[in-house]
């Protein structure tokens, strides 16, 4: 149940990783897709903490193609691209796969919707 | 009262048996669903809005559901994977996370809107392998939770500390991370009933006003003192370096016994207020010459 508003959210927090630690790129992954209701003044003020490029990024790389490459203007947000957003951000579930870390390698396995963040006692930052 | 902490760690102690215990039996569900509302009305978010918040130590989802109710998106976090099957079976909104809270968090700075803990943290403060450290932990924890939450937001922890020092260890580490707020305990008298929240605040300041048109002038008047203040500068400057060229031609010995004395307090004013500690007090003499004997 990894969804990609949380995926956007999520560095990788190996110790001494700090580079390139954002986003985890997904590989082998497995999609379902839930839809849920819409809450687009959630989402209108969610848009500030988002990041767009990574998002837009990660999107492409699960196949979808419905976000423009520029973030639009806050204030210029079209309902219609609101529910895209909406899809891609609260319906795209990934089910199986992994998140790898750009910066260091570390691989987060996901499995049965639930990612693995453990670290190993020596990636355990201070 | 059982002390599940004590017993065994988290990820082991609720094992498949105990999750599905834990979650069917309707006394901790009232307990734990009672604490969440406690804890989200502590919280205060804002009504009727949805946030984003982090559900620390999920568990099943008891109190993920109540995150439900109320409208929020959640992302929860819990050590014990059976735990969070329980979850998945419960069919609960939220993201999961199979994660060590002790390890600190990857989310970015400022995800989220709030956080909520129930009867969590005790568990940080027990050493379950050789490598933990539970001051270290408990300051990773607090400090990555910290960064990541916004500006101005709170994080509300129930929890059961088995003593006072545990307590203040909690809330020394929360405050070295940069923390405000301190501790609600509800129902002190009651043995039964007495609940202990931790309600820690990031922030929780306004910002302050732009000046508006009388503020100008203010700034004028500041802009010629600032300018007369570097005039002194200067002359200062000055007049140090025609007092040192004088020097350098008398000899040194030639001090003063006032200007020694001056020096003297002046140095030892400057030691008491750097909190320095065994500063002779002043007397009459300070600063004057021993007799000489022979």
């Amino acid at each position: 149940m990894v969804r990609l508003i949380t995926h956007n959210m999520l560095a990788c927090h190996v110790k001494n990783c700090t580079k390139d630690n954002f986003p985890l790129s997904f590989s082998e992954v497995e999609l379902v897709i839930r839809p849920t209701e819409e809450n687009l003044d959630f989402l209108k003020r969610f848009l500030p903490k988002l990041d767009w490029s990574a998002l837009v990024h990660t999107a492409r790389s699960l196949g979808d193609e419905s976000l423009p490459e520029e973030m639009p203007e806050i204030s210029s947000w079209t309902e219609e691209q609101l529910k895209a957003l909406h899809h891609v951000l609260m319906e795209i579930h990934v089910e199986e796969g992994n998140m790898i870390c750009k910066g260091c390698g570390h691989v987060y396995p996901i499995s049965n919707g639930i990612p693995n963040m453990l670290l190993a006692e020596h990636e355990v930052g201070r | 009262m059982s002390r599940p902490e004590e017993i065994s760690p988290p990820e082991i102690f609720y094992g498949d048996v105990e999750a599905t215990k834990y979650t069917a039996n309707t006394r901790v569900k009232s307990i734990q669903a009672q604490m969440t509302r406690r804890a989200l009305e502590l919280l205060a978010l804002p009504e009727d809005e949805t946030a984003f918040v982090l559900d620390i130590g999920c568990g099943s989802g008891l109190s993920g559901e109540l995150l439900d109710e109320e409208g929020h998106v959640w992302v929860g976090v819990d050590i014990a994977p059976s735990m969070l099957e329980v979850a998945l079976e419960r069919e609960v909104e939220g993201d999961l996370f199979l994660h060590d809270i002790g390890q600190g968090f990857g989310f970015r700075p400022g995800t989220f809107d709030g956080a909520i803990s129930i009867s969590v943290i005790q568990w940080l403060l027990n050493a379950d392998s050789s490598s933990h450290s539970p001051p270290q932990r408990l300051n990773r924890f607090f400090t990555t939770l910290h960064s990541s939450l916004k500006n101005p937001s709170r994080a509300i922890f129930q929890f059961y500390p088995s003593s006072d020092d545990q307590v203040q260890m909690i809330v020394n580490s929360a405050q070295r991370a940069g923390f405000g707020g301190g501790l609600v305990i509800d129902y002190p008298n009651s043995k039964k009933a007495r609940k202990m929240y931790l309600c820690l605040m990031v922030g929780q300041q306004e910002i302050p006003k732009g000046l508006d048109n009388n503020g100008i002038e203010i700034d004028n008047e500041n802009k010629l003192g600032l300018e007369k203040r570097r005039e002194e500068i200067r002359n200062e400057r000055k007049r140090r370096k025609d007092t040192s060229s004088n020097n350098k031609k008398g000899k040194r010995n030639n001090k003063n016994v006032e200007d020694v004395k001056e020096w003297v307090m002046k140095k030892k004013e400057l030691y008491r207020t750097r909190g320095k500690e065994g500063v002779p007090r002043d007397s009459k003499y300070t600063a004057r010459k021993r007799k000489t004997y022979f």
